[in-house]
């Protein structure tokens, strides 16, 4: 099987994420692996182990993104592609979509394309389904389990974690497929894997590897604002007594408009 | 001169640290309050490769270099010397003196189930009558035949009821006259006949940790499992300790950075007097002392790693960075306490497991009074480092990962 983990570069899920002068900051903390994106890795290398094949991990980026994808080798991917041009400094998901699916069509014969269910950065949860719409492959998106893969046959079943409950859904290969955590916790990069990825040499495409011209970005930010801080006061209930004191506190509370 | 590291070693130091922290941190405080060893850990850190770090693949390790086995040891205690311990004695004092001292057979028996993390190993050198003044064992091996005879007891051996094989030192001629060379070294099976074993409890620190006695009754060992030659027992147990030593320093540099990251996090959020505590400036003071002592730390143990990379001797360079880094681990924590007050002072908080856990290493592996004569040995040419017929290989990518 050929198998595409998609992955992104984000700032670390501990980093404290701002707005200074309209910009987003997070100080010095470093930039990981997109945590979600972790288990689609996870995902696809179980695939492989169980059916064979290869999977390659694909990110989009400048090119620090490579340490992303480093990771991602380390952990067992056989392959990585940066993608990175000048052009793609502020991307939406549509954007993002239709290059990623640039690149699996030049990979080219791509069973399965697996994405973390959103990145902790933007949190949009929606460049999975895009890039199948623009592939016109199916979509499987918040997979809790992959209950049969069958590659002679090029068939799926998945089970699907929706605020409902669980969807046992059905489809054809080639395929898209987000993941949420019940998938499996991912593995840590083994010592192997990490001498791998540290020599290994990642290509990168740009814009006209991929036959893509300018894109008109749908989607913009065009003001990016602080949460409001939270005050916090603090009030001690007195009273004679728990029973003087719990009737002091339910009226505050009513008060308040809490309940 | 390029200090900075690797892309492999900053990967090996995210990947230890990932563990410690996803599955050890959350379960730490509650196996240290049991005096228990979290029954997961050995098997775990097997199963990750950690126990083989930098043993050649073809010894069944994972073939890194020697620098990275210091920047697991550091992530490790980050977390809880414990772990740092499994490996001082699995990895530095007993697996890389096979690797040093032990024959092809040996590293094939012995070594390859070991750098699997499929056996463990432990190192027993310490007597309930001697520390320090190795000499002065008492523990006797007689030889029989092919075989020899072991009597006696070790006392404080780190993973005793958890390990499957000891690296013991024993007396093989109480008639030598260089009580030194009267030593030899075997690697013991703990499931021979003879031998008992056993846990002790009540100790300080590293109380999610495996410290035990071993005692020795009429133990037969075949002489194919002496390591190295009959009287060169002391040199071994000498080199193992340039090893052991190491993790320690390399370990003590990570409680150091545990001490700075849990005071500067306190700091920021504690407030007295109308303000962060962090903007008092006797409470700056202990933050800068951290960070001098950290940062120290770890230079003494890169370059202690780097002369392991380079196969030079370094002995004196270990002993400094072991001698420095647990030393100043004892005074962080202690800061890190009175930084975090009296919630430093219950195990509510982390920083009192620290001072706990970090005075065990200023005695073993060599305590600090007998590094300071060793530097002071040194200094005056007393000391001098004689060639040893077996030396720590050099790091050799190409026959390591092969």
């Amino acid at each position: 099987m050929k198998i595409i983990a998609c992955v992104k570069q984000v700032p670390d899920s501990a980093a404290r994420v701002v707005v200074e002068d309209g910009q987003v900051t997070w100080g010095d903390a470093p930039l990981v692996i997109n945590p979600w994106d972790e288990y689609a890795v996870e995902t696809a290398l179980v695939q492989t182990e169980e059916h064979g094949g290869d999977v390659i991990a694909i990110s989009i980026g400048s090119e620090t993104s490579k340490e992303a994808l480093k990771h991602a080798l380390a952990m067992g991917c056989s392959e990585a592609i940066l993608i990175s041009d000048p052009e793609l400094d502020e991307i939406d998901s549509l954007t993002a979509a239709k290059i990623l699916s640039a690149a699996i069509q030049k990979v080219g014969e791509v069973d399965l394309a697996f994405f973390g269910r959103q990145a902790i950065d933007g949190d949009m949860g929606v460049t999975a389904a895009q890039t199948a719409r623009v592939l016109g492959w199916p979509a499987f998106t918040l997979v809790s389990t992959i209950s049969e893969l069958n590659p002679g046959s090029g068939t799926i079943r998945v089970e699907r974690s929706i605020e409902e409950g669980r969807q046992v859904v059905e489809g054809k290969l080639p395929a898209v497929v987000s993941v949420v955590k019940d998938i499996g916790e991912p593995r840590y990069p083994s010592f192997m894997g990490i001498r791998k990825a540290s020599r290994a040499n990642i290509p990168t495409w740009t814009l006209a590897d991929l036959n893509l011209g300018e894109f008109s970005v749908q989607v913009k930010w065009p003001d990016l604002i602080n949460p409001p801080k939270r005050e916090i006061k603090t009030e001690i209930v007195e009273g004679e007594g728990p029973e003087e004191v719990a009737e002091k506190l339910a009226d505050k509370i009513l008060e308040e408009k809490m309940l | 001169m390029d200090l900075s590291l690797t892309d492999e070693h900053r990967m090996v130091q995210q990947m230890v640290r990932d563990f410690a922290l996803k599955e050890v941190a959350p379960i730490i405080r509650e196996f240290d309050r049991k005096q228990e060893m979290a029954p997961f850990i050995l098997h775990r850190m097997a199963d990750l490769g950690i126990l083989g770090i930098c043993i050649p693949v073809k010894y069944g390790g994972q073939g890194m270099d020697y620098l990275s086995l210091g920047l697991a040891c550091e992530e490790l205690e980050a977390v809880d010397s414990s772990l740092r311990v499994v490996m001082s004695v699995h990895t530095g004092l007993n697996s890389m003196g096979l690797l040093q001292w032990g024959t092809e057979e040996q590293k094939e028996r012995y070594l390859i189930p070991q750098a699997r993390g499929t056996r463990i190993g432990c190192f027993g050198l310490t007597e309930p009558g001697c520390g320090s003044d190795v000499a002065a064992i008492a523990s006797t091996g007689k030889r029989h035949g092919d075989s020899y005879i072991l009597n006696g007891e070790k006392m404080w051996i780190s993973l005793a009821t958890k390990a499957d094989h000891a690296l013991v030192v024993v007396r093989t001629n109480s008639n030598a006259p260089d009580p030194h060379r009267g030593l030899s070294a075997f690697l013991l099976e703990l499931d021979t006949p003879g031998v008992q074993r056993g846990d002790i409890h009540g100790k300080l620190g590293v109380r999610a940790g495996s410290t035990g006695w071993l005692a020795f009754n009429d133990v037969r060992v075949h002489e194919g499992n002496r390591i190295g030659e009959e009287g060169e027992g002391f040199q071994i147990a000498m080199s193992c300790l340039d090893n052991g030593r190491y993790t320690v320093a390399a370990g003590a540099t990570g409680l150091i950075r545990a001490c700075l990251e849990a005071s500067v996090r306190y700091a920021r959020e504690r407030k007295a007097f109308g303000r962060d505590i962090g903007k008092m400036q006797l409470v700056q003071q202990k933050i800068a002392r951290m960070v001098q002592s950290y940062e120290v730390a770890r230079l003494l143990y890169f370059k202690a790693g780097w002369l392991k990379n380079k196969g030079l001797r370094n002995s004196k360079e270990t002993s400094l960075a072991k001698w420095f880094a647990t030393d100043e681990s004892f005074k962080a924590a202690s800061e890190a306490i009175q930084v975090h007050g009296a919630y430093g002072y219950s195990d509510e908080y982390d920083v009192e497991r620290y001072l706990r856990n970090s005075k065990g290493a200023v005695i073993y592996e060599g305590t600090s009074e007998i590094h300071q004569l060793i530097q002071a040995g040194y200094a005056f040419g007393y000391r001098v480092d004689s060639p040893m017929r077996c030396e720590l290989p050099a790091y050799d990518a190409e026959f390591w990962q092969n």
